[in-house]
């Protein structure tokens, strides 16, 4: 999105909370900078105007947590829960990420040019998470829906407790978690992948090559709810 | 939550300003722990054959001159050094650490011995850091290691001698975020060793543990994988001796960690945000310890 105004807010003159604030009185279409992170928290979370919003540098938890619209780039590394419980937009970290990267996102998409430590996607509610590199343990616990697709290796327990959402993986797989197992590529998968890694950038990513992560269902049951939208 | 940092400096010019670059880490971690905050700080300047007793006072207007005049005469006139820093004092003898243990509880055993050894001295206070690290003059501490504590209580007191770190023997100190829940009956088996305990503390059982395999013979690395072993729960620990210091986290690395190494230092802290004034941090390497994974940095 091509920004309309260019606004530039500093983290070293103001505080988190002026920081959130300011960025919530924008208008849809608006460019933004955030300077000099620093690893501070909270940043550019809880908004929902179309935003374009670059954050020039290292930043720190729930970066873009809860938005609902804004585009963000993160020209730095992330701490933990980037992206938590994001409804839309999407968010772009060029470095890694720590733990918990897209918790409980419940759409938009939040792509990691690096490595995302662990806990990636956990409890995913139908957000996309797309990491370049590697992940770590236990990612796509207890995820409930929408997609991860991992660049490169995935460390222990992959998928642990999956419910309806599904794990692509280029690299290796260290081990699967509890009821996760490796199924079938179909033409769908390939599509999706193909897809979402030409919407991430990932050129390393051959979408017929992928490893495909769901649930076994073998630890929940939930036949009476067959019919429903998970 | 609790928030634990440890800096050690590579390059030698760097060492005058050590407290001025662990101050504002522990005062940025305040926000994970203002229940108590404490520091153990090293520096190589006793006398040789000396140690450095860190001493804490009931109260700033102690008599400590009254206190070393009483030592010197158990001591048989030992020359003893006072160094004051609001109501704790850091004494410096050429002293048997066991027998200056009890030498020390006889003289007054309201005056409590947080540490040990010929390089480390320890501040330790109910408070957030920045009161704390005030209220000791920590910005001005030079040396060449620090280790530090934010405490958000959760599982006994906030007193002062509940603070973290925990020096259970010679230069060694001990920080932890997170909480063990066997700790209970890993008391009750070094007690029946004859391993006395300050508090009722959790994080102190650990300390008194690893002190007790370092006895042994076990290095820090080799102490750390011991009580990742024998200790059930949460934890990142961060355990410093003279030589060094070193980490691991548990098995879900439930709690965080972040290490930024250059040319001049190594640090270490629950979250970058705490390492971000250091000089050249931008260019450091930086990482997540993997969980169960020890790391050590030391001579």
């Amino acid at each position: 999105m091509a920004g309309l105004t260019a606004v530039e807010l500093s983290c070293a003159e103001l505080s988190v909370r002026e920081l959130n604030e300011a960025l919530r009185g924008l208008p849809d279409g608006t460019a933004v900078r955030v300077t000099e992170p620093r690893g501070r928290h909270n940043l550019a979370v809880g908004l929902s105007a179309r935003l374009d919003i670059t954050i020039t540098g290292n930043a720190g938890y729930f970066i873009g947590g809860l938005g609902d619209g804004p585009d963000i780039v993160v020209d730095g590394f992330v701490g933990w829960s980037v992206g938590e419980n994001l409804m839309s937009g999407t968010i772009r970290v060029r470095g890694n990420a720590s733990e918990c990267s897209g918790a409980s996102a419940h759409g938009g998409l939040i792509v990691i040019e690096g490595d995302a430590s662990s806990r990636t996607g956990i409890s995913l509610k139908g957000g996309t998470v797309a990491v370049a590199g590697d992940v770590g343990h236990m990612s796509g616990f207890m995820a409930q829906a929408g997609t991860i697709l991992v660049g490169g290796d995935a460390a222990e327990s992959l998928g642990d407790s999956l419910y309806e959402a599904v794990i692509y993986v280029g690299g290796r797989i260290r081990s699967l978690g509890s009821d996760a197992r490796v199924e079938e590529l179909t033409a769908d998968d390939v599509r999706r992948v193909r897809e979402l890694a030409a919407q991430a950038g990932f050129s390393h990513v051959s979408a017929e090559d992928v490893t495909k992560v769901a649930s076994a269902r073998n630890l929940y049951r939930f036949d009476a709810l067959k019919d429903q939208r998970y | 939550m609790c928030g634990i940092a440890g800096l050690r400096l590579k390059n030698l010019d760097l060492h005058n300003v050590l407290g001025e670059l662990v101050a504002p880490m522990l005062d940025v971690l305040a926000s994970r722990g203002p229940d108590s905050t404490g520091v153990a700080i090293y520096r190589r300047d006793a006398p040789a054959g000396q140690l450095k007793f860190s001493l804490c006072a009931p109260d700033e207007d102690y008599d400590w001159a009254g206190y070393v005049a009483a030592l010197e005469a158990a001591d048989g006139a030992q020359p003893v050094e006072l160094r004051r820093r609001g109501r704790d004092a850091v004494l410096v003898t050429r002293l048997e650490p066991e027998r200056a243990r009890r030498l020390l509880a006889d003289i007054d055993p309201a005056v409590r011995l947080f540490g040990y050894g010929s390089a480390i001295e320890v501040y330790k206070d109910v408070g957030p850091a920045a009161e704390v690290c005030a209220r000791y003059g920590v910005p001005g501490m030079a040396g060449y290691q620090a280790i530090g504590h934010t405490r958000m209580a959760t599982e006994s007191a906030v007193t002062t001698e509940h603070s973290h770190p925990f020096a259970s023997a010679a230069d060694l100190a001990l920080v932890h975020n997170g909480s063990f829940s066997n700790y209970a009956s890993i008391r009750r088996g070094l007690a029946a060793e004859g391993i006395g305990f300050d508090t009722d503390n959790d994080s102190e059982v650990a300390a008194r543990y690893i002190a007790r395999e370092m006895a042994l013979g076990a290095d820090l690395a080799d102490a750390l994988r011991a009580t990742g072993k024998v200790f059930d729960g949460f934890f990142t620990l961060l355990l410093a001796s003279g030589r060094g210091f070193a980490v691991v986290r548990d098995s879900f690395a439930c709690k965080p960690m972040v290490v930024a190494e250059t040319a001049d230092y190594v640090a270490v802290a629950s979250e970058y945000v705490a390492l971000a004034h250091l000089p050249g941090v931008e260019k450091a390497e930086v990482f997540e310890p993997m969980p169960e994974e020890i790391y050590t940095w030391q001579d």
